[in-house]
C-alpha cells in the first residue's frame, strides 16, 4: 500500500545540495547493484531460477525481501508526509493495516500458496476456480502493474528534480536502465539480493532523523509539545486536533485531521484492504514464494511483520517531527504557495535529511531513497514479468520448453520497462489518473482477498462462485469509486464512508470494505448454486482436503506460531502506548 | 554441478562497510575542516557522520569476514 507523492505541481526548487562524498557514495551503490546483476545472471537460467529464485531462500532473506518490495522510497516520502498532515495515526498503516494481515498470510494462507507449487497468485487461482478467474485477475493485475511501475518512475523523478535539481529524463533513463539492466539478467534472485541490501540502506540513511530529532526536541514528550504548540499555525483547520494518538481521536470522525471513524481503520483496512495487499498482491506474495521450504515460507511474513512494526520510527516519526521543528509550515500539493517556493507535506523527509544530515550523510539518505525508488520499480517489473509468462502467455503457448519461457521473461523484463516508461510520461497527461491510482489498484485487490480467502477455507466455493465473485467485487469497488467522484450533492461519501467528514482516504477504507463483503456475498450465493469440485481435486489447495505438515517435531522456538504470537502481543502493547 | 553464489549478507556487509567508511572519513574531514557557519546542519556539533559511519563500518566489517565467500555460512 504504497501512498504516492506526486510532487508534480511543486516548483523545482532545490532542496539539498550534494557533494563529492555523497556523489561517490551514490555511483558505489549504483556499481553495487548492477555488478549483483551481472554476477547473478549465471544463476538464472532455468524458469524456477529466474523466475522463483531458485525457491532457495532463508527465512530471514524471504522475510526482508517481503518487507522490501513494499518499503520504498515513495513509502518513506509519502507516510512521512502523511503524519505531517494527519499525525500519529497514520501509524494505522504500519500496525492494524499490515501486523495481522502478515500474520494470516503466514499461518493460515502461506501453507497453500506453498504445497499448491503456484508461480503466482493467478496461478492458485488457476488450480481453484479454472482458467477465468485466472485470466481475470492476471490481466487486471498485469496492467495496474506497469501503471504503477510508471507512476514510481515518473515520480521518483518528480522528487529527484525538487530535491537535487535533477534533470526529469535524466533520472527516468537512469533507474530505467538500471532496473532492466540487473532484472533482466539476474531474475527475481537478482531483485531479492538488492530489496536486502535497499533494506539495509533504509535503515541506515533513515534511523539518524528520529534520533538527532529526538534529540533536539529533549525527548518525546518535548516533541509533543513543541506539536501542540505548532499546530494551530500549521493547520489552522483543525488547530485543536490531538495530532500524536492514534486510537483515542477516532472514537469521531470529527476527532482527528483524517475524518475516519476507528471502523473504518479495523474493517475497512484491517480486515479488507490490508489482508488484500499482504495476502494476494502478487508483488509481494512472490517473494515468500521463494522460500526454501514450508517452515521458511510460513516464518518470512512474520519476520516481515516483525520489521515492519519499527518502520513508523523511521518513516512515522520523521514526520512528527516535522511538525515539531522545521521552521517552515508545508502545505497540500494544489496549495497556491507551491507556485511561491513553498514546501509541500512530502518533501517533509527529505527537509528533515536536509536539517541533519551533512557530507555522506546525505549521501547515504539520498542513496537509500534512489535504492527504495529502483526496489520498487524491480518488484513491480518481476511480479509482472512473471504473471505475463505464467498466467497470461504460457495459456496460449503451452508446450514450449523451459529456455523459452525465461527467454520470454527477460523480454518481458525489457517491455515492462518500455511500458513502465511510456507511463511516466503519458500518465502525468492526465493528472486524475495519477491522482486516483492507488484507488484504482485498490479496487483490484480488495474483492481478490474474498476470492482467495473463501477458496483455501471454504470447499464448497466453485470456480462460477471465485469468478463472478471476484467480477461482482471489482465492479462494485469501481461503481462506488465513480459515484462519490461524480456526486456532486456530496451524499455519497455520507452513505460510502459512513460520515459527511470523511477524507479520500477513509472512502477508500470503506469503499474496500463493502467491496469484499460484496465479493463474499456473491462467491457464496453462486457457489451454493452451482456443482463443487470433488475433495480428490482440491487437495493441496484447501483446507479441508489438505494434510498440512504438523510442526509439532520443532522446538517451541522455531516454530512459527510462537513467534507470530510474540509480534502479534508486542503490536498490542505499542497500539496501547500510543492509544 | 552449477556453484553457489556468495552470501548476500557478505554483500550486505561489503556494502555497509564502504559506506561506512566513506562516511566516517568525510565526518573526521568536517571535523577538522568544517564548512562555514551557514552550512552547518543541526546539531552538526555532535558530528553524527563520525560515528554513524563507524558504526556502519564495524558492523559492514563483521559480516564480510562472517560470511566471506568459502566461510560456508549463508551461501
Amino acid at each position: 500500500m504504497t501512498c504516492i507523492p506526486l510532487l508534480a505541481d511543486a516548483a523545482p526548487s532545490h532542496l539539498v545540495s550534494l557533494g563529492t562524498v555523497d556523489y561517490l557514495i551514490i555511483i558505489v551503490y549504483f556499481a553495487f547493484v548492477l555488478g549483483i546483476g551481472f554476477y547473478l545472471k549465471h544463476f538464472a537460467d532455468t524458469g524456477e531460477e529466474f523466475f522463483m529464485a531458485g525457491r532457495e531462500m532463508t527465512a530471514w532473506i524471504a522475510g526482508l525481501a517481503f518487507i522490501s518490495a513494499n518499503l520504498g522510497a515513495l513509502e518513506l516520502l509519502g507516510w512521512a508526509g502523511q503524519t505531517y498532515q494527519y499525525g500519529l495515526m497514520a501509524t494505522h498503516w504500519y500496525w492494524i493495516g499490515a501486523i495481522p494481515a502478515m500474520l494470516f498470510l503466514g499461518l493460515v494462507m502461506m501453507p497453500f500458496y506453498y504445497i499448491s507449487k503456484t508461480h503466482s497468485v493467478p496461478g492458485y487461482l488457476l488450480l481453484r476456480y479454472g482458467p477465468a478467474s485466472r485470466s481475470l485477475s492476471a490481466l487486471t493485475f498485469g496492467f495496474m502493474t506497469v501503471l504503477m511501475s510508471g507512476i514510481n518512475m515518473y515520480a521518483m523523478a518528480k522528487v529527484m528534480e525538487v530535491v537535487l535539481g535533477w534533470n526529469i529524463n535524466f533520472s527516468i533513463i537512469l533507474s530505467a536502465v538500471t532496473v532492466g539492466l540487473y532484472v533482466g539478467l539476474g531474475g527475481l534472485l537478482s531483485a531479492i539480493f538488492n530489496e536486502v541490501l535497499q533494506f539495509m540502506l533504509i535503515w541506515f540513511g533513515a534511523a539518524l532523523i528520529p534520533i538527532l530529532g529526538l534529540i533536539e526536541t529533549g525527548g518525546w514528550q518535548g516533541m509533543v509539545e513543541r506539536i501542540k504548540a505548532n499546530v494551530p499555525a500549521i493547520h489552522p483547520d483543525h488547530p485543536n486536533l490531538d495530532y500524536t494518538h492514534i486510537w483515542s481521536v477516532m472514537g469521531n470522525a470529527k476527532d482527528n485531521a483524517m475524518g475516519m471513524h476507528w471502523t473504518g481503520a479495523v474493517f475497512g483496512l484491517g480486515a479488507v484492504i490490508s489482508m488484500g495487499y499482504w495476502t494476494t498482491d502478487f508483488l509481494v506474495v512472490q517473494r515468500v514464494l521463494t522460500a526454501k521450504d514450508l517452515r521458511a515460507a510460513k516464518m518470512a511474513p512474520i519476520i516481515g511483520a516483525a520489521f515492519k512494526m519499527f518502520v513508523p520510527f523511521i518513516v512515522i516519526l520523521p514526520g512528527l517531527l516535522g511538525l515539531a521543528v522545521l521552521p517552515m509550515h508545508l502545505v497540500g500539493e494544489n496549495d497556491p504557495s507551491m507556485g511561491q517556493g513553498g514546501h509541500s507535506y512530502n518533501e517533509v523527509l527529505p527537509l528533515m535529511l536536509a536539517r541533519y544530515c551533512g557530507p555522506g550523510l546525505l549521501g547515504l539518505g539520498i542513496t537509500a531513497l534512489l535504492a527504495g525508488f529502483m526496489s520498487g520499480m524491480a518488484g513491480n517489473v518481476t511480479a509482472f514479468s512473471t504473471v505475463w509468462t505464467y498466467d497470461i502467455y504460457r495459456p496460449l503457448k503451452p508446450d514450449a520448453t523451459d529456455a523459452h519461457y525465461v527467454a520470454m521473461g527477460r523480454w518481458c523484463t525489457g517491455i515492462g520497462i518500455v511500458i513502465s516508461i511510456a507511463a511516466a510520461y503519458i500518465v502525468p497527461m492526465f493528472p486524475s489518473i495519477m491522482t486516483y491510482v492507488q484507488s484504482l489498484f485498490s479496487f483490484f485487490i480488495a474483492p481478490l482477498f474474498g476470492t482467495v480467502i473463501l477458496g483455501m477455507l471454504w470447499k464448497r466455493t466453485t470456480g462460477y462462485g471465485g469468478f463472478w465473485g471476484l467480477l461482482a467485487g471489482i465492479l462494485s469497488s469501481i461503481g462506488m469509486f465513480t459515484w462519490y467522484k461524480l456526486d456532486t450533492t456530496h451524499t455519497a461519501i455520507a452513505y460510502i464512508a459512513l460520515s459527511p467528514d470523511a477524507s479520500d482516504m477513509a472512502e477508500n477504507m470503506y469503499s474496500a470494505l463493502w467491496a469484499g463483503l460484496i465479493c463474499v456475498a456473491v462467491t457464496v450465493i453462486v457457489s451454493l448454486c452451482t456443482t463443487p469440485r470433488p475433495d480428490r481435486e482440491l487437495v493441496g489447495l484447501v483446507r479441508a482436503c489438505t494434510d498440512i505438515p504438523p510442526e509439532g517435531d520443532y522446538p517451541l522456538v522455531h516454530r512459527p506460531v510462537f513467534w507470530a504470537v510474540i509480534v502479534g502481543v508486542v503490536c498490542i502493547i505499542l497500539n496501547i502506548i500510543f492509544w | 554441478m552449477k556453484e553457489h553464489h556468495v552470501s548476500i549478507w557478505f554483500l550486505i556487509g561489503l556494502q555497509l562497510g564502504i559506506f561506512g567508511l566513506l562516511i566516517t572519513g568525510a565526518g573526521i574531514y568536517g571535523y577538522f575542516f568544517p564548512p562555514p557557519p551557514e552550512q552547518l546542519t543541526v546539531l552538526s556539533d555532535l558530528h553524527a557522520g563520525i560515528w554513524w559511519g563507524a558504526i556502519m563500518f564495524v558492523l559492514g566489517a563483521f559480516y564480510t569476514v562472517k560470511f566471506r565467500p568459502g566461510s560456508g555460512k549463508g551461501e
